[in-house]
């Protein structure tokens, strides 16, 4: 019988030894060029990254041409990082340009570093969509493809953003990853109410957890005492799929009526404001796989019209709360249909209790 | 059967790495990954997704780290007809030596897809798709080579930190020591689910948060210090002798208006005013750098849309030390989710079941003493309960 409960291993056993001797005292670092940053240590050591850009779901193959690269300039040793990108560390300043062209040999882009004025963007969070999982309302890989082929200059470096921008995507309302804490976010999208299995309900189903899941109390036993199933008031159901989640008997996948929002605004970092959580500007677009060209030139002018007016320094979210969400449409011409307005719990704080706006 | 892909295909072109790549080259050693690419190639035209819902599988002894997955139709897709992932824990700040990736990769192609995701958003190795049968060998060969499973369900999933001290000069704490110790130390929670619903902790070692603590985590361990900014006025000199806005970029930009130019010379002048945001040590990181009195500040809540809406983790413990064998934390962590075990209702995350009996109740289950900075601002309500024993009859 094999061990279990044994955990990790010890990230000590996997550092580099120019990070065993310099961890903790690590003094300052600069970002040398698009996707290379030099680490300088109080002993006056250095140590050299490079960050390369990965599709996250990846052959065994491809970890295998990583731990090549690593092998022949990093002594064996390489990291991820939080958002999927592979990193190659070494203290030797001549291995940068090899690693960068082997990387770029396999198709691989160098970027996705810095956070402040001149940063590029870094890789997006995303979820397993149609590649793996029964709830999605849209894909996850095919759409993140499509989005950084198009925004593939801000990668690399070739295009600079005023700030970090973090662009994520989740395939449903689970929001799986930071997606209600990322500046630009695709989120997948159901339109429709579930249709009810009234036959499997009973086998397959626990009901008073089926009521439960829904967060506008849609869903209510059966009236006929006879039928183990639940019913659902369909002008309650804001098709959240919380209760398919739940319940296989539930299910509201529908080819036209799924598809996904656009959601801006959001940060975790703790710099500048407080973080925030992201808002819906876009409430539908249709899912038109495999490029989705609604989806990508939707994100694609949001990102534009960010470049072009916000300033230096300046996060999607900041830049929003600077001009006022009305120029925000204006700037960006995108309509304000009534699904922008909330009206879930706590909706009266987003409504704007004061004379100031500006015309539009 | 037509086997043409022209959707899935259309894929490989642009210049971003694709993942359709990816899926072809694991298909040429494993038929489940050829079946893999037409089922996504049905959902391109269907629009739909063409898994079937759920599936409990998993490995002797644990009940959680496996994911199980059933493709809709088997028939036309026999190779993904059971296709579940396994999420095996990471090493703290996802450092590796390439033997253990390569260990890891060999186990994969002998017993699933050759398909893995590095890494999924809470940080483990998600191992994409294998039969039930091949589960408890691949867990098996992993523990023999010392990877064990990750999080899933109602349980502890596997906690996270950014790289911390491993390559970061702003890092207030040991972000990976204290992952790798908490996840040793409830092996037992994170494999066997004893939960109302699923729980993560995650640390970054500055405000910077680099793995999104306070967003995604209920348990969000941040790094900080109480002590004053480091600066150096030299290179300082330098930042402006290279024509860089120190007025405009660093100065407008704080948040409390708590640093200034004096005579050339950049100064905390109002240090009581710093919140530690970060913003001038990360414009300036040669010549500005976070106290030398480091710590954390405990943030707890942060949780997705489902089902009161999408909530960042808030203030619980302003200021705490972090260090080995960082018994406080683990106890305030023990405390909590106590309480949360003994009063939630299944499926509550630890966010919902504060909004549910109130904040107050919470402090006090958890014995901690309320603060301002617990708050943004008092409550305008003046609805609120006293203790009957506290007031006088």
């Amino acid at each position: 019988m094999c061990p279990t409960d044994i955990g990790p291993p010890n990230y000590m056993t996997m550092l580099p030894d120019v990070i065993k001797k310099n961890y903790g005292k690590w003094k300052y670092h600069e970002i040398l060029k698009p996707g290379v940053m030099k680490h300088v240590s109080e002993s006056g050591d250095a140590l050299y990254t490079v960050r390369a850009g990965s599709p996250k779901l990846v052959s065994t193959d491809f970890i295998r041409d990583l731990c090549n690269i690593a092998d022949r300039y990093c002594d064996g040793h390489l990291r991820f990082t939080s958002r999927y990108n592979p990193e190659f560390l070494t203290p030797k300043e001549d291995n940068v340009e090899p690693i960068i062209k082997e990387l770029n040999k396999l198709g691989l882009p160098v970027g996705g570093t810095g956070s402040g004025p001149g940063a590029c963007l870094s890789n997006v969070i995303h979820t397993q969509g149609w590649i793996h999982c029964h709830g999605a309302a849209s894909d996850a890989s095919g759409i993140v493809k499509a989005m950084m082929d198009e925004l593939y200059d801000y990668f690399v470096g070739k295009k600079i953003l005023p700030a970090k921008m973090r662009l994520s995507l989740a395939c449903c309302i689970n929001m799986c990853g930071a997606i209600h804490a990322s500046d630009l976010a695709v989120v997948g999208m159901h339109t429709k109410v579930p249709k009810i299995d009234h036959e499997k309900m009973h086998a397959m189903c626990e009901i008073p957890t089926v009521a439960a899941s829904c967060p506008t109390k849609a869903i209510r036993r059966h009236p006929d005492a006879n039928i183990k199933s639940v019913v659902v008031d369909e002008t309650k159901c804001m098709y959240c799929g919380n209760c398919f989640t739940v319940c296989p008997a539930m299910p509201l996948a529908n080819a036209e009526g799924d598809g996904v929002a656009i959601f801006v605004g959001g940060k975790v970092s703790n710099a500048r404001k407080p973080p925030m959580l992201s808002r819906v500007v876009v409430p539908f677009l249709p899912n038109n796989p495999p490029r989705w060209p609604e989806v990508v030139n939707t994100v694609k002018h949001i990102v534009e019209v960010y470049v072009d007016n916000a300033r230096w320094g300046e996060r999607m979210g900041e830049w929003i709360q600077r001009v006022g969400w009305e120029r925000f449409f204006t700037l960006t011409g995108l309509p304000f249909p009534v699904q922008l307005i909330d009206d879930y719990e706590c909706a009266r704080e987003t409504f704007r209790s004061t004379t100031q706006f500006k015309w539009t | 059967m037509d086997d043409r892909t022209p959707m899935v295909d259309e894929l490989e072109k642009g210049p971003w790495p694709s993942y359709v790549k990816e899926l072809k080259r694991a298909a040429k050693k494993h038929d489940s990954v050829k079946d893999l690419i037409k089922v996504q190639e049905r959902s391109f035209e269907r629009k739909m997704t063409q898994w079937k819902h759920g599936g409990i599988v998993g490995v002797k002894g644990y009940g959680g780290g496996v994911i199980g997955r059933y493709v809709q139709d088997p028939k036309e897709f026999p190779n993904v007809a059971a296709f579940h992932t396994l999420r095996v824990n990471h090493p703290s700040g996802w450092f590796y030596d390439t033997k253990a990736l390569r260990t890891i990769c060999d186990i994969w192609d002998k017993h699933g897809s050759g398909m893995t995701n590095f890494h999924g958003s809470t940080g483990d190795i998600i191992l994409l798709g294998c039969t039930s049968e091949e589960l408890q060998p691949t867990f098996d060969e992993l523990s023999e080579h010392g990877f064990d499973l990750g999080g899933s369900g109602s349980d502890l999933r596997t906690p996270t930190g950014c790289v911390g001290p491993g390559r970061c000069e702003w890092a207030c704490f040991d972000t990976l020591g204290l992952i790798y110790d908490i996840t040793k130390t409830f092996q037992s929670e994170l494999h066997r689910p004893p939960f109302p619903y699923k729980t993560k902790i995650k640390a970054s070692g500055c405000p910077n948060d680099c793995v999104a603590a306070i967003a995604r985590s209920d348990f969000s361990i941040i790094g900080t210090w109480r002590d004053r900014l480091r600066i150096d006025q030299d290179a300082v000199k330098k930042y402006a002798e290279s024509g860089f806005d120190i007025q405009h970029l660093v100065v407008a930009k704080c948040p409390t208006e708590a640093i200034e130019m004096v005579k050339g010379k950049l100064e905390l002048t109002h240090p009581d005013d710093c919140v530690r945001c970060m913003h001038c040590i990360n414009l300036m990181p040669k010549a500005i750098r976070p106290g030398v009195d480091t710590g954390a500040t405990i943030l707890v809540g942060a949780k997705a849309p489902v089902i009161h809406g999408a909530v960042l983790s808030s203030v619980l413990i302003p200021f705490v030390k972090v260090q080995p064998p960082y018994t406080e934390i683990k106890q305030l962590w023990e405390k909590i989710v106590e309480w949360w075990d003994e009063n939630g209702k299944a499926r509550e995350r630890l966010a919902e079941l504060i909004d549910r009996m109130g904040m107050p109740a919470f402090l006090k289950a958890i014995d901690v003493e309320p603060c301002p900075q617990m708050i943004y601002t008092p409550r305008a309500n003046p609805y609120y309960f006293w203790d009957t024993a506290e007031v006088k009859k």
